[in-house]
C-alpha cells in the first residue's frame, strides 16, 4: 500500500472514530437526563401557570387536563388551553397563545381566564420586542401587564378594548405603540373566543 | 515549579492578546449580549467553562489527530462538549439552565475557543492548555463585563441590575441607580450601542498600551 494512501486512511479513521465518540457520549449524556429535563420543564410550567392560578383554588392536574384548539379567531398555530377545576366545576383556562403583530416577531402570552369570564391575570413568556421601549409589556421591567388584571369583556366596553391611541383605555408606552395594541388585541380576543365557547371548552 | 510560562500565559489572555479587545474574535455573541453586567458575567462565566474543558481535550488528543483532521476534530469536540454542557445544566441546575440557556448555543459560535484549540491547545501540555483555557476565558468575561457596564450605565443608568437572576435572592438589591431620574439612552442598548462602546474599549486599550511604551 502506497503511503498517501496510508494516511487517508488513518486520517478517515480517526475522524470516524472521534465522530462515533461524540455521537455516543452525546446520546448517552442525553438519555441519562431526559427525564429530569422534562420534569424540570413540567415545574416551571405548572410555576408560571400557578402565578395566574393560586395552587389551593383547583383540585385537577392543570398539565394533564389541556386542550389544543385551533381557530383562526385566535392565532394561526393550534393553542394550547390548560383547564383549571374543582370538584369538577370549571375554575379558570388558561391561553398559552402568540401575538402575531409585536413590532418584532412573535409575543407569547399566557392568559388565565375565570370562569365568570374576567381576567385571572396575563404573562409574557417570551417577546423580542425593541429593549426600553417594547419589552415594557414584561413583568420584570414594568407593572403594565398587570394591568389586565380582574378585567372583563363588559370592563372596559368591548369597543374601549384598543390602546389609548386607537380610542381604547390601554396605555401605550412612550415610542412603542405596536407592541401594547398587539396584547391588548391577543388577549380582547381569547375573552371574546372565550364567552362564546365557553361550555365546549370545558367539554370533556 | 517554573511560574513563568503561566505568568506569560495569564498576561497574554487577560491583557496582550485578549480575544475580545485584540483577537476581535467572539464578536457575535459579544455584540449581542453585553448589554448589561449581569448578562455579560453570564455569558462569560458559559464561554469560560467551555473555553477549559475543550482545550483540556484537545491537548490530551494533540498527539493522536493528524494535522489533515485536525480541524474537524476540534470542531466535533467543542460541539459535543457545549451540547453535553447544556443538557447537563438544564437537567441539574434548571434554574441557571433558565438564564444561561440563551448564552450556550452563542458558545458554540465563538470562534475564540476553536482560535485557542488551535493556536495552543493543540500544541501544548495538558497544565498550560487548562491554564490558557482560564486566563482567556477570564479575559474574555473581563472585556464583556466591562462593555456591559459601559452600555448599561449609558443606556438605562444601573450597574448590576437583575443580579438576582444569577446570584439569587440575596443579590435582589445589588442593582445600582447610578443616575437617578435618568430617562435612559436607547442607542447603547441597541447593536449599535455595542460596536460604539467595543470601538471606545479597544482604543482606550490601545492608549494604555502606547503610554506603557
Amino acid at each position: 500500500m502506497n503511503s498517501t494512501l496510508k494516511t487517508m486512511l488513518s486520517a478517515a479513521a480517526i475522524l470516524g472514530l472521534f465522530s462515533l465518540l461524540g455521537i455516543g457520549l452525546v446520546t448517552w449524556v442525553h438519555q441519562h437526563t431526559e427525564m429530569r429535563i422534562a420534569e424540570n420543564q413540567r415545574q416551571t410550567l405548572l410555576h408560571s401557570l400557578q402565578n395566574l392560578i393560586p395552587a389551593g383554588s383547583y383540585d385537577n392536574d392543570l398539565l394533564a387536563d389541556a386542550i389544543q384548539i385551533s381557530a383562526a379567531e385566535l392565532a394561526a398555530q393550534p393553542v394550547t388551553v390548560y383547564r383549571a377545576r374543582r370538584l369538577g366545576k370549571p375554575v379558570a383556562a388558561v391561553f398559552s397563545t402568540v401575538a402575531p403583530d409585536g413590532y418584532s416577531g412573535d409575543i407569547r402570552l399566557l392568559v388565565a381566564v375565570k370562569a365568570d369570564g374576567s381576567l385571572a391575570g396575563v404573562r409574557v413568556i417570551s417577546h423580542k420586542e425593541t429593549p426600553g421601549l417594547g419589552d415594557l409589556i414584561d413583568e420584570n421591567k414594568s407593572l403594565w401587564i398587570l394591568g389586565f388584571d380582574g378585567l372583563s369583556l363588559d370592563n372596559p366596553p368591548l369597543k374601549q378594548w384598543k390602546v389609548k391611541r386607537d380610542g381604547g383605555v390601554f396605555d401605550q408606552f412612550t415610542g412603542a405603540t405596536v407592541t401594547p395594541r398587539a396584547v391588548v388585541r391577543a388577549v380582547r380576543s381569547i375573552l371574546s373566543f372565550f364567552k362564546s365557547n365557553q361550555e365546549k371548552l370545558f367539554a370533556g | 515549579m517554573n511560574i513563568e510560562p503561566y505568568r506569560k500565559i495569564a498576561y497574554d489572555g487577560l491583557w496582550k492578546n485578549n480575544q475580545a479587545l485584540v483577537a476581535l474574535l467572539g464578536l457575535c455573541p459579544l455584540l449581542a449580549v453585553s448589554n448589561s453586567v449581569i448578562n455579560s458575567l453570564g455569558l462569560g462565566l458559559a464561554t469560560t467553562v467551555a473555553l477549559v474543558l475543550s482545550n483540556t481535550i484537545v491537548s490530551l488528543i494533540r498527539s493522536q489527530v493528524s494535522h489533515e483532521v485536525r480541524l474537524p476534530v476540534y470542531v466535533l469536540v467543542i460541539a459535543a462538549n457545549v451540547t453535553i454542557i447544556d443538557l447537563l445544566m438544564n437537567a441539574f441546575f434548571h434554574e441557571l439552565h433558565k438564564i444561561l440557556g440563551i448564552f450556550i448555543p452563542l458558545i458554540v459560535t465563538n470562534c475564540a475557543i476553536i482560535g485557542r484549540a488551535e493556536a495552543f491547545a493543540s500544541k501544548n501540555t495538558l497544565d498550560k492548555a487548562l491554564a490558557d483555557g482560564f486566563f482567556v476565558g477570564l479575559g474574555f468575561t473581563l472585556a464583556l463585563m466591562a462593555l456591559g457596564a459601559l452600555r448599561e450605565l449609558i443606556g438605562t443608568g444601573t450597574l448590576f441590575s437583575r443580579a438576582d437572576w444569577l446570584f439569587g435572592d440575596i443579590a435582589k438589591h445589588w442593582s445600582i441607580q447610578v443616575f437617578d431620574d435618568y430617562g435612559g439612552f436607547l442607542l447603547a442598548i441597541l447593536p449599535p450601542g455595542a460596536f460604539i462602546g467595543l470601538g471606545l474599549l479597544i482604543a482606550v486599550k490601545n492608549v494604555i498600551d502606547a503610554r506603557g511604551k
